[in-house]
């Protein structure tokens, strides 16, 4: 077994709240814009295409600095924040986790909206003839039988949030404790002299945490899969 | 109404009281489109769709009731049942939304579709034939004042169109539920409908009784020749017990009917296929056939192939169709004005056709 020192056992934490953190406050969003994706007829859709999947095409440094800008103290939707309702994000761990989200939403979004479009509407349709409104529908149609793209997404967005590390450490940096994240520790400690242990040790824990991430999900999509695709 | 779709236009107009109506037409010829009409997955663009007087689309007035509220339930050719429900959340599916509405009792509805052992299945699970019952029980339960059924039975084998067919008769007799069935086959058109609305790219044809305007239309070539049949209506005179027959009467003749089947008094519609009339220029003697039905030919058609096709105006009403050789009517002299004496093989009749519910005049 690899005995963890206590910051160790910290950015270990950290990684964990952070990644589930930035995926559960991403889904409900994703899944609002999966759906315009994948049904809206509007304007500027393409444009919201685009702009979802900008981080994934961005340096994530410009992701990062880009977040910093709008959502630092100074920042235009950072000041409002902390004037109004007192949130700050700069150099906080909950600025990691909303860069980790920023990050890993077009993974969330593209697995979710593949999963809407796969969807037959003739059975949302048959859902309506049913005398179910529309948005009963998307709860108890469309929203199950999107489920295993839904997992999936969360799946992608939380494995992405894990690693995230350029976007995050230009946002709110590298502070111990607080947004010192697994790959930003392991990043510091080769930085240091003498730190190649507790790299190496780091850098098992990352892959025995991303193998455990892979198997639940696997196992989960499998649940999901049997009680969405109905085959006794 | 009319729609443009593409290159389709449809533009039809029809009403229908009986509340047993049929869509009858090749493919392509617009009755889903219709179907999709009155159930609000299209818009028309121009024209109404009005069901027990109330409005759900009228484009001149600006109307256009959202498909949640029209309270017309729909069964589809491949059923579309929720693959992620079990079959009883199926038919429950619609429930919620049924309050105030006549009342439909899942037990009943359970019961009449023979469905009650499926209940905790996917419908992954069941069998096409299964599928579609439950199909028709999900939309009856959510308590429908139309049932509209779009080829319900089109994706089903011989088998198990047989083993449907009597549930919908039941669904139009027993619980007098209004339905319009899309179909391309005649035989279940023939069976289901009390009026029939012919459709053709896109355009009403013909419309009214079934034994009025369901008759092939045309000589069908040799290769097509089987599906060409014709609907009489004759009533139910009494049952021979000894030969396991049913007696029936018309005006034309007497006719037999393997089995025993429904009761004296009731009307019973029969198809008969006009490949299994043949024709007989004076009252046929020592013949096995049991049904002979008076006539006057009121139209021969011929083209260059093998066949001829012999419209035959019954004694007493009613249009039967028999397809002979060309070679018969040159030898027998048949033409438009003669009497002939149309013989049908009492084995070819098919006693499963469904007697007539009590809404008929």
């Amino acid at each position: 077994m690899i005995a963890l020192g206590p910051d160790e056992w910290e950015a270990l934490r950290l990684s964990l709240k952070v990644a589930a953190v930035a995926t559960l406050a991403a889904l409900p969003l994703a899944i609002g814009v999966a759906l315009l994706l994948a049904r809206g007829r509007f304007p500027g859709r393409t444009l919201l295409d685009a702009l979802v999947h900008l981080p994934l095409v961005l340096p994530p440094v410009v992701t990062g600095y880009l977040l910093l800008l709008a959502f630092g103290r100074r920042g235009p939707v950072g000041a409002w924040l902390e004037a109004s309702l007192g949130i700050v994000l700069s150099f906080r761990w909950t600025g990691a986790a909303l860069a980790c989200a920023v990050m890993g939403f077009p993974l969330m979004v593209r697995a979710i909206r593949l999963s809407i479009e796969s969807i037959d509407r003739r059975l949302e349709f048959a859902a309506g003839t049913l005398g179910a409104h529309p948005a009963w529908v998307f709860a108890s149609v469309t929203l199950p039988l999107a489920l295993p793209g839904v997992l999936a997404g969360a799946v992608l967005c939380f494995a992405k949030a894990l690693g995230e590390f350029g976007a995050t450490i230009t946002f709110v940096s590298s502070i111990p404790g607080e947004t010192r994240t697994l790959p930003a520790a392991i990043y510091a400690a080769t930085q240091t002299p003498g730190g190649d242990p507790t790299a190496l040790r780091l850098t098992a824990v990352a892959v025995l945490v991303s193998l455990l991430a892979l198997a639940v999900s696997e196992w989960l999509a499998r649940r999901v899969r049997r009680a969405v695709g109905g085959r006794e | 109404m009319r729609i443009a779709r593409g290159g389709f236009l449809l533009a039809c107009a029809f009403r229908a009281d009986s509340g047993a109506l049929a869509l009858f037409g090749p493919s392509g010829s617009g009755k889903s489109t219709v179907l999709e009409l009155i159930a609000g997955r299209l818009r028309p663009d121009a024209g109404f769709v009005r069901v027990d007087g109330e409005t759900l689309v009228d484009v001149e007035r600006g109307v256009f009731v959202p498909p949640h509220r029209r309270r017309v339930g729909m069964v589809f050719q491949d059923s579309l049942l929720f693959p992620h429900l079990s079959v009883r959340a199926n038919l429950m599916f619609g429930r919620a939304f049924a309050r105030g509405r006549r009342p439909v009792e899942p037990d009943a509805v359970i019961a009449m579709l023979g469905i009650g052992h499926l209940l905790q299945r996917r419908p992954a699970g069941l069998s096409g034939g299964e599928r579609q019952r439950v199909a028709i029980g999900r939309a009856l339960l959510s308590a429908p004042r139309l049932l509209l059924l779009d080829e319900p039975l089109a994706a089903l084998d011989f088998e198990r169109r047989q083993e449907i067919m009597p549930y919908v008769a039941r669904l139009r007799d027993e619980l007098a539920w209004p339905l319009v069935y899309v179909s391309h086959a005649i035989d279940e058109v023939a069976r289901v409908a009390r009026e029939v609305v012919v459709l053709e790219e896109g355009r009403v044809v013909a419309a009214g009784a079934p034994q009025d305007v369901l008759a092939p239309l045309h000589a069908p070539g040799a290769q097509g020749r089987f599906g060409a049949v014709s609907v009489i209506e004759a009533r139910i005179l009494g049952h021979d017990a000894d030969y396991g027959l049913t007696m029936l009467e018309h005006p034309a003749g007497p006719i037999s009917l393997p089995g025993t089947i429904g009761r004296p008094g009731d009307l019973h519609r029969l198809l008969v296929r006009a490949t299994d009339v043949a024709l007989a220029v004076q009252r046929p003697r020592d013949v096995s056939f049991r049904t002979v039905l008076l006539g006057t030919i009121r139209d021969v058609e011929i083209d260059d192939g093998p066949l001829a096709r012999v419209e035959i105006a019954l004694r007493g009403g009613g249009r039967l169709v028999s397809l002979v050789t060309r070679k018969a009517i040159d030898d027998l002299a048949l033409d438009v004005g003669d009497d002939v004496f149309a013989m049908v093989k009492a084995t070819a009749l098919d006693e499963r056709s469904m007697a007539y519910g009590p809404r008929v005049r």
